[in-house]
């Protein structure tokens, strides 16, 4: 690894004015799952790193009537065992237990899962985000066995990591973000993501000199769930993902949100499987029928068709947990 | 989105900027006297440090030990390389495995992955500080009894982890057992002997046989 400069300021503002305004000349450091990783691998050689550990602020969690106001630093551990986010959030906390390994749970924050960056494996060996050779991408002619299956058009064609993403962005959530002015603005967390056009570019709608300080999640009584498909459970990413939230009056479901994890670029919102369920009864065919839906748009490169019938079968029983029926088989 | 500019490197964060909130000149030498204490560690934590060697005090099994590393170390390479720690181990060196896992204040973590100057002010745990050879802990026991190591590289990883866990499950079910030490791998797979001691040591822990 380079050798950096390091501070730890006590506030968001010092913290800001410490970062430089360029991607890769200073790095955000949280719980330094990730990026102590990063920086090893040379996938970022910054000049210097900023500390968020002595922010007490980011580590707040603060609750009103319709509202969970959470801070970036708060641990996946700590997440998942908050009492209130267990009440309403069942999709969080299975999102977050998935991840399995409790040093990753107790050191990693819900910031830095949002803000992790890929691990495709072009990306991770140096070949930069696109993975770009004289301007064209090795990854449709390559192993891209776990690439994206949404949201593939080039240039981009990793697959967004984060496993809370997709149920926060079903959930409605936004997260506040400071930046060098030393205001904080709002963004929905759909927006927060986004496909780099160019190396230049990152994942998220962040510059390098903005700090994610807070996610919000309205309370508002939606039923929600994800379903992960992984290969082993630990110490590994999903292959596909789906979570859901929808309000069930009777049997019937309202403000359906499905969203995709693992299978673009950013978290994938299935707007028009989310619309094929909009007002319908939720039944064991009513959801196969939205899963299906879910497909629809596929692009499957050369090794990773595997992940359309996941997105399928995730789908499918991420509502039927939601809904609390029982599966066959 | 930001733009690629073509400014050259350095030119862009300033080592001087953010210090405005501090309010001491004397800031950027580390050194601060006459702050009043709260003051002293508003200008500590905002000082800029490294990339040379930095002086730390790591709390090491309930002892302070003073050690100078640059930033860019990590906590396991602090304990291994300087303070002559070395019951955590490097494997993968990526938070991948767990061989490196230390207690801070009490939790498992991967030291591979975080900074030593991360952790400064916080409480390490480290095997050596779980028990000795002449003083094994109940864990440590159930290991040896249960024949729960082959070649033995993972096994200090497992027990901080297995520590960790029976501490806030004294009463685990087996599945629990198994979730808890999901952060650890085993390349020898002895993971049925390590469940069962586990479980042993719970029973131990509970009073039993
Ligand atoms: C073996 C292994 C398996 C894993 N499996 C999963 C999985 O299944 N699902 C999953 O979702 N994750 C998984 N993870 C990733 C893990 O969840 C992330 O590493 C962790 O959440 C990152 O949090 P952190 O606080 O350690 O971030 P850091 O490592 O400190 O930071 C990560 C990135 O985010 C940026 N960043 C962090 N916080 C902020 C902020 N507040 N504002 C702006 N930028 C910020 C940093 O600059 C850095 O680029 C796994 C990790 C490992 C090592
Ligand atoms: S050496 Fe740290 S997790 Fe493998």
């Amino acid at each position: 690894m380079k050798s950096f400069e390091y501070s730890a300021p006590n506030t968001i503002e010092e913290a800001i004015e410490s970062l430089g305004n360029r991607w890769g000349e200073t790095e955000i450091m949280a719980g330094g799952t990730d990026l102590v990783t990063s920086l090893k691998q040379r996938i970022t050689a910054p000049q210097r790193v900023v500390s968020l550990k002595n922010i007490s602020t980011l580590r707040e969690i603060h609750e009103s009537s319709d509202l969970i106001q959470i801070g970036a630093m708060t641990t996946l551990a700590d997440l998942s065992n908050h009492s209130t986010i267990q009440k309403h959030f069942p999709s969080l906390v299975e999102a977050a237990r998935s991840i399995s390994s409790p040093q990753i749970l107790n050191a990693g924050t819900l910031g830095g899962d949002l803000c992790q960056r890929p691990r495709c494996w072009y990306f991770r060996n140096g070949y930069g985000l696109l993975a770009q050779n004289g301007g064209k991408s090795l990854i449709p002619a390559g192993d891209n066995r776990y690439h994206a299956i949404f949201g593939n058009d080039g240039p981009a064609y990793f697959v967004s990591a984060s496993s809370l993403g997709p149920p926060l962005i079903a959930l409605g959530a936004s997260v506040s973000v400071v930046g060098a002015d030393g205001k904080s603005r709002q963004i929905a967390l759909d927006d927060f993501f986004r496909i780099p056009k160019s190396e230049s570019e990152r994942e998220t709608s962040l510059k390098p000199n903005e700090i994610l300080t807070a996610i919000h999640i309205p309370l508002s009584g939606l039923n929600n769930s994800v379903y992960e498909i992984r290969h082993r459970h630990g110490l590994d990413w999903p292959y596909a993902t789906a979570a859901v939230a929808f309000k069930l009056s009777g049997s019937k479901a309202s403000d359906v949100r499905i969203v995709l994890g693992h299978v673009a670029p950013t978290p994938w919102l299935a707007s028009k499987a989310g619309k094929s369920l909009e007002g319908a009864e939720v039944t064991m065919s009513s959801a196969a029928h939205c899963a299906q839906s879910a497909t629809q748009g596929a692009k499957t490169l050369s090794g990773n068709a595997y992940k359309v019938p996941m997105v399928k079968t995730s789908v499918k029983r991420a509502i039927l947990i939601a809904a609390g029926i029982q599966m066959k088989g | 989105m930001a733009k690629e500019d073509n400014k050259p490197l350095d030119s862009g964060i300033s080592r001087r900027g953010f210090l405005k909130g501090v309010g001491a000149g004397t800031v950027a030498t580390g050194m601060m006297p006459g702050l009043a204490p709260e003051n002293a560690q508003a200008a500590e934590s905002a000082k800029i440090q490294g990339p040379g060697e930095v002086p730390i005090t790591l709390r090491i099994n309930g002892r302070n030990r003073r050690v100078n590393v640059e930033p860019r170390v990590t906590l396991l390479d602090a304990l291994r390389n300087r303070l002559d720690v070395t019951g955590a181990k490097k494997v993968c060196d990526r938070g991948t495995c767990g061989a490196c896992t230390v207690l801070v204040d009490g939790d498992p973590i991967y030291s591979c992955s975080m900074l030593a100057l991360e952790a400064e002010g916080r409480e390490i745990t480290t095997i050596e500080g779980l028990g000795t050879p002449e003083h094994l802990n109940p864990l440590q026991k159930a290991f040896i009894e249960n024949d729960a190591q082959q070649c033995g590289f993972c096994t200090p990883g497992f027990v901080v982890a297995c520590a960790s866990f029976l501490e806030k499950n004294p009463n685990p079910t087996r599945e629990e057992v198994r979730s808890g030490i999901g952060g650890n791998l085993c390349r020898c797979g002895t993971y049925a002997g390590m469940i069962e001691a586990v479980l042993d040591a719970a029973e131990v822990q509970k009073g039993g046989n």
